[in-house]
């Protein structure tokens, strides 16, 4: 039952092979008896997902069903859940139980889907190894010595260890991404504003965005049409229809032009990683895809424009945790500086603190002008570079990461490191646009990811062609050999 | 432009986060490190360039004037760390 597809799960539960309370049933004791392995999960509350999943067989023999009626999907621990901790992987938040459900978790009970659990993730989403979580570093399930990428890494590593059918996650520079290469999986970007953020605990606002995590472009195209969409809660989620992602799955390829930018297939590329990218772009010719070469000329620029950007509107978001309201307090404050400093000296970890730092000093009078206004304009024309491209090319193509995964502890002294594994990733976000990892092959053993890059609202094209992809490959069927129960 | 350590503290104390004194060193070299990372920046000439805020360039919508939110105070005053009669409290400000 658990390596099977939401299309497929949802397809046994239809036709009766299994109900709700029997898939969720054999999720969560595949939690409670592999996670240790992993540390996937943060927070697991099984009487309340086995009461949605009750609910939801309910539905079922009503015939009131939707595609994910009864699939039980884990979500980030970003994304606020009523009654429910809600850590965003950090101290700050360890006792916090918000009083309301974000709009993508409101959007997934109405769906009827199942709450399996909340997922382990680096520090309020600052990360690239799932290194920086305050309940401890989450473990590749193609090798737990290896990471299984950030932030998002618990997401990535229970659909890769069979843990959960489906996932959610937030895409603030690769977080969506980078760890679906890593572990093996499917993993979506939406265009910014496509997905509400209302309840999502905020890391960098202009660029935050949540997307699905799954087995497949398919099961990814199921969760978007229920995650996509426009909130009056969200100024800045976008009013733009949403299309039924499915039915463009099977759209052929032929006359697709994708654009492969000079830049990502540079110095810094692992060789073996290029090759899986060249084989995965030959099979997408063979399907009739016209393949050119096209250049992004401020890609080095990306680096430096997102770790000005990204700390300075962190040190705003995050300026909201002071121990007075919610969250973490110090204890014994003596006055309310005192309050105020130890709070976020022990509440937060070194990352966090770090971009909080970095972010003050950007936003500081005397600074502003030299760091934030110039990394706002280098955004620019980051997208422009986008935009000029895509008058020749319907996708970009590349690698999502510069290599496989790499071993737990070997960037985590070294921030700079850690930031220049996000190389491909980080520019998506600048500009806003789409992006998605797929499944490209095995580098020793360990996954790596192809990188599709689209228009803005382009989804359902990305979607198509990483479907396409996977009806013609198997990368992502392949488990890794030591997941209990892997067909 | 090479950040010194005094600057650090000014910088801790704007963003409300204490800093260990024997940790000030270290932290002073990894923001120097980010710091330089971004410096590549200058080197553009971005004179002619409108700054982006918004990916999509999309500004602020406006809704009419009116109450939308229900009083959650309740709700949102049982997750304090600590409340007296409705109010949150925190240490004395004023003697």
């Amino acid at each position: 039952m658990h390596d099977k597809t939401v299309a497929e799960l949802a397809q046994g539960l239809r036709d009766r092979q299994f109900t709700s309370v029997e898939l969720t049933r054999s999720f969560l004791d595949r939690i409670a008896a592999l996670d240790n392995r992993y540390n996937s999960f943060i927070g697991v509350d099984e009487a309340a997902a086995l009461s949605d999943a009750q609910a939801a067989d309910q539905r079922l023999a009503a015939g009131d069903a939707t595609a994910l009626t009864g699939i039980p999907v884990a979500h980030k621990d970003i994304f606020c859940t009523a009654g429910m901790r809600t850590s965003c992987g950090s101290r700050m938040l360890d006792n916090f139980v918000p009083p309301y459900d974000a709009t993508l978790i409101r959007r997934f009970r109405r769906a009827g889907a199942v709450l399996l659990g909340k997922t382990n993730m680096d520090e309020f989403a600052m990360g690239s190894s799932n290194e920086t979580s305050y309940y401890g570093a989450v473990r590749n399930p193609w090798n737990t010595d290896l990471v299984p990428g950030g932030s998002s890494g618990g997401s990535a590593a229970a659909v890769a260890a069979l843990l959960a059918p489906a996932a959610t996650g937030t895409d603030t520079g690769g977080s969506i991404r980078q760890p679906a290469a890593f572990c093996g999986i499917t993993g979506l970007k939406p265009t910014y504003g496509r997905v509400s953020r209302l309840g999502m605990v905020a890391f960098a606002s202009s660029l935050d965005q949540a997307g699905p995590m799954a087995h497949s472009a398919r099961d990814c195209a199921v969760l978007l049409n229920t995650m996509a969409g426009h909130d009056s809660g969200d100024a800045t989620s976008s009013e733009m229809p949403v299309p039924d992602y499915t039915v463009t799955l099977d759209q052929p390829l032929r006359g697709l032009r994708i654009g492969l930018p000079q830049e990502y297939f540079g110095e810094g590329l692992d060789v073996a990683t290029g090759a899986r990218i060249d084989a995965a772009l030959r099979e997408l010719e063979a399907q009739g895809a016209m393949v050119s070469e096209v250049s992004l000329p401020h890609s080095h620029l990306t680096i430096p424009a997102y770790y000005v950007i990204a700390p300075a509107e962190a040190s705003t978001n995050l300026a909201r945790f002071d121990g007075v309201r919610y969250g973490y307090r110090c204890p014994d404050p003596v006055d309310l500086h005192d309050l105020y400093t130890r709070t976020r000296e022990q509440g937060f970890g070194d990352e966090v603190k770090r971009r909080i730092l970095v972010g003050t000093y950007a936003l500081s009078a005397g600074y502003y002008e030299a760091y934030y206004k110039k990394a706002q304009q280098v955004r620019r024309l980051i997208k422009q570079d986008f935009m000029r491209c895509f008058e020749q090319v319907d996708v970009i193509a590349g690698p999502t990461t510069p290599g496989p995964a790499f071993a737990l502890g070997a960037k985590s002294d070294d921030p700079i490191a850690m930031y220049l594994e996000d190389v491909y990733t980080l520019a998506v976000n600048l500009a806003g646009l789409p992006g998605m990892s797929v499944p490209a092959g095995l580098v020793d053993g360990s996954p790596v990811g192809l990188q599709l890059i689209g228009r803005h609202f382009d989804e359902a094209r990305l979607l198509n062609v990483a479907h396409r992809f996977q009806q013609a490959t198997d990368w992502h069927r392949r488990r890794p050999a030591d997941v209990e129960g892997a067909q | 432009m090479a950040v010194e350590q005094d600057e650090i503290e000014r910088i801790a104390e704007l963003a409300r986060i204490r800093i260990a004194a024997g940790e000030m060193g270290q932290v002073t070299r990894r923001i120097a490190q980010i710091l330089h990372l971004v410096e590549q920046l200058q080197a553009v000439d971005t004179s002619t360039v409108e700054p982006m805020a918004n990916p999509l360039d999309a500004t602020g919508r406006l809704r009419p004037d009116a109450v939308t939110e229900d009083d959650c105070r309740t709700a949102f005053q049982a997750i304090a760390p600590a409340v007296e009669n409705g109010l949150y409290l925190v240490p004395k400000v004023i003697d």
